[in-house]
């Protein structure tokens, strides 16, 4: 039996070195001279095509755009998003389940439904919107993925709140707190689970979004870093491989220390998350 | 809470978001639905033509030729990452050693972008390629298998999660009775974990078969639809699956937005209907606790 165990550990670590090798490869090339990165990616870096941080400091200022602006952008997207949503879905579903009116049950409906609407079916309308709206910009932005990511927020809040008793509510009432008082002072509190789950999911899809802000966002003053990464591959005449290598490692980097700060939270948030969907 | 007391407050605590996502869903999909029956270059153009735009999306072989790309990707996909996360995630709760190391690791490619992903393996694949002379944009096959690839990467660790959360959430006591019963280990998976798993086979199947199906940032930083193959005067994008195709009718052509339009609603029934029937077919098998 433990030899069996034994094995399948010897098996898993296998597999888990080549499952990493890819990242390997990518941060091996991105010290390599950037001829040599299309001649031979796999080799490891040797005398004649060590480049030292070349690379970087090319990558910083390549596709006449400065990436420092890509990360502080997708920053501030992310940050600003993803609070708009945890803020103002959760005080909505609140509302929504406690009220629970035909008007309420028909939101909750709506989103419901817009969880399985693929952003294509809106993405040229919603763009639209967002320009007549002035919304391109990264406060407008953050308004865009609060409608669009309403849904699934709003879903997981509404969920539950169903399970909070109401009798901590009514106490509350009976000391004379108003709605807004006992949303901030306790529910919202009781509350701190789902909304660590809710952040975490929110902030790995808004992190890594490409689409709905290359067509919202004026992406000559505004390119998160997605944006940035496809631009400097798709359109962007000489593809530079060299540049394009640091500034993927440069890109991993954040999301690599968010993982390893919040590897607990992120496995949770994903539990519930699959849970309630 | 008093309930006529807090429905005063519908202004402070559900105003802000039923405004945005009227803005950022409701105007958006209706207007969408109103312009798949317009033609249209800019929102402010559009001319009513009736059903013209769905028989010229249903009569375009490239949106019909990526439908059959997608489906088939989406088969092979859902069964490789469901049927290896699962693997997976049952040897992990085997208490082997060091599953919390293998676990972590299994996940991180989960939380890497779809673009940036496709860039990372877009090397991998044609550093192998080169030497046979050919890369991934080049030939549909590799281009298909890469997607696949990449896919499994991304997603078998996520599901793993699921799968774990499931497999631990079984009762000893259903094993032990099991053992009692004197069931070997390959019919207590059939009979017993199999069953109890249903929930969360339910859940993976689902996300992955939207997740494949809705595809686009990938597909457009691996291979971007490349190759193309002349067909009667148009081109077919061999790798292009149905997200990149209905975006590439909006934004490469401006004159076609309509038709555009009419294959996005059709996808958005598609993703329904799928989703739908897929849900129904496994919740039937789930089991009461």
């Amino acid at each position: 039996m433990s030899k069996k165990k034994t094995l399948a550990t010897a098996i898993m670590s296998v597999i888990s070195v080549l499952y990493v090798t890819p990242i390997f490869i990518v941060l091996m090339n991105s010290f390599k001279l950037k001829t040599a990165i299309s001649s031979s990616p796999f080799s490891l870096p040797d005398k004649t095509n060590f480049v030292g941080l070349e690379n970087y400091t090319r990558g910083m200022t390549f596709g006449e755009y400065p990436f420092y602006k890509s990360v502080v952008f997708s920053l501030i997207i992310t940050v600003l998003s993803t609070v708009g949503i945890l803020l103002f879905t959760s005080m909505a579903a609140w509302y929504i389940v406690r009220v629970d009116n035909r008007l309420c049950r028909g939101i909750y409906y709506l989103c419901v439904f817009s969880m399985i609407v693929p952003f294509q079916m809106v993405m040229y309308t919603l763009s639209k919107t967002a320009d007549t709206l002035s919304l391109n910009n990264p406060l407008g932005i953050a308004v865009v993925y609060l409608g669009f990511g309403a849904g699934l927020a709003v879903f997981m809040f509404s969920g539950f709140v169903k399970s909070i008793p109401l009798e901590i509510e009514e106490a509350a009432n009976i000391d004379g707190c108003g709605p807004i008082r006992t949303f901030f002072g306790i529910v919202l509190p009781i509350m701190k689970p789902t909304l660590i789950s809710v952040c975490i999911l929110e902030t790995m899809w808004i992190w890594n979004d490409y689409l709905l802000p290359y067509l919202v966002l004026d992406i000559k003053k505004y390119r998160t870093i997605p944006i940035h990464i496809q631009y400097l591959n798709g359109s962007y005449g000489q593809v530079d491989l060299g540049a394009i290598m640091a500034l993927i490692v440069l890109s991993i980097i954040p999301i690599v220390i968010f993982y390893f700060t919040c590897q607990k939270h992120i496995i949770k948030g994903i539990m519930a998350g699959a849970v309630k969907g | 809470m008093n309930k006529r007391q807090l429905s005063k407050y519908f202004p402070i605590f559900v105003l802000p978001t039923i405004a945005a996502f009227g803005i950022g869903f409701i105007y958006p999909f209706l207007h969408g639905i109103y312009l798949s029956f317009c033609s249209f270059k800019t929102t402010s153009d559009a001319a009513w033509v009736g059903v013209d735009n769905y028989i010229d999306a249903l009569g375009d072989r490239s949106f019909l030729y990526s439908f059959w790309f997608t489906a088939a990707f989406t088969v092979v996909s859902v069964t490789l990452i469901n049927l290896l996360a699962f693997a997976v995630a049952y040897v992990l709760t085997s208490g082997i050693r060091g599953a919390n190391a293998f676990r972590t690791v299994f996940f991180m490619p989960n939380l890497i972008g779809g673009v940036i992903l496709g860039y990372i393996w877009q090397l991998i694949f044609n550093g192998i390629l080169q030497s046979y002379g050919t890369n991934i944009k080049l030939n549909s096959t590799f281009g298909f298998w890469g997607l696949v690839i990449l896919l499994c990467w991304q997603q078998i660790g996520y599901m793993m999660i699921i799968y774990i959360s499931g497999l631990n959430s079984i009762p000893e006591s259903l094993y032990e009775a099991a053992k009692v019963d004197g069931a070997t280990k390959w019919q207590t998976l059939r009979k017993v974990t199999l069953p109890m798993m249903m929930p969360s086979i339910t859940i993976c199947t689902f996300l992955t078969l939207t997740n494949s199906f809705k595809l686009f940032d990938q597909n457009l930083a691996l291979t971007a639809g490349e190759p193309g193959l002349q067909v009667g005067g148009e081109t077919i994008y061999q790798t292009e699956m149905l997200a990149l195709n209905i975006y590439n009718t909006f934004y490469q052509n401006a004159n076609t937005r309509g038709v555009g339009q009419a294959k996005a609603v059709l996808f958005f029934l598609l993703v329904a209907v799928i989703g739908l029937v897929q849900l129904y077919l496994t919740r039937k098998k789930e089991v009461q606790q």
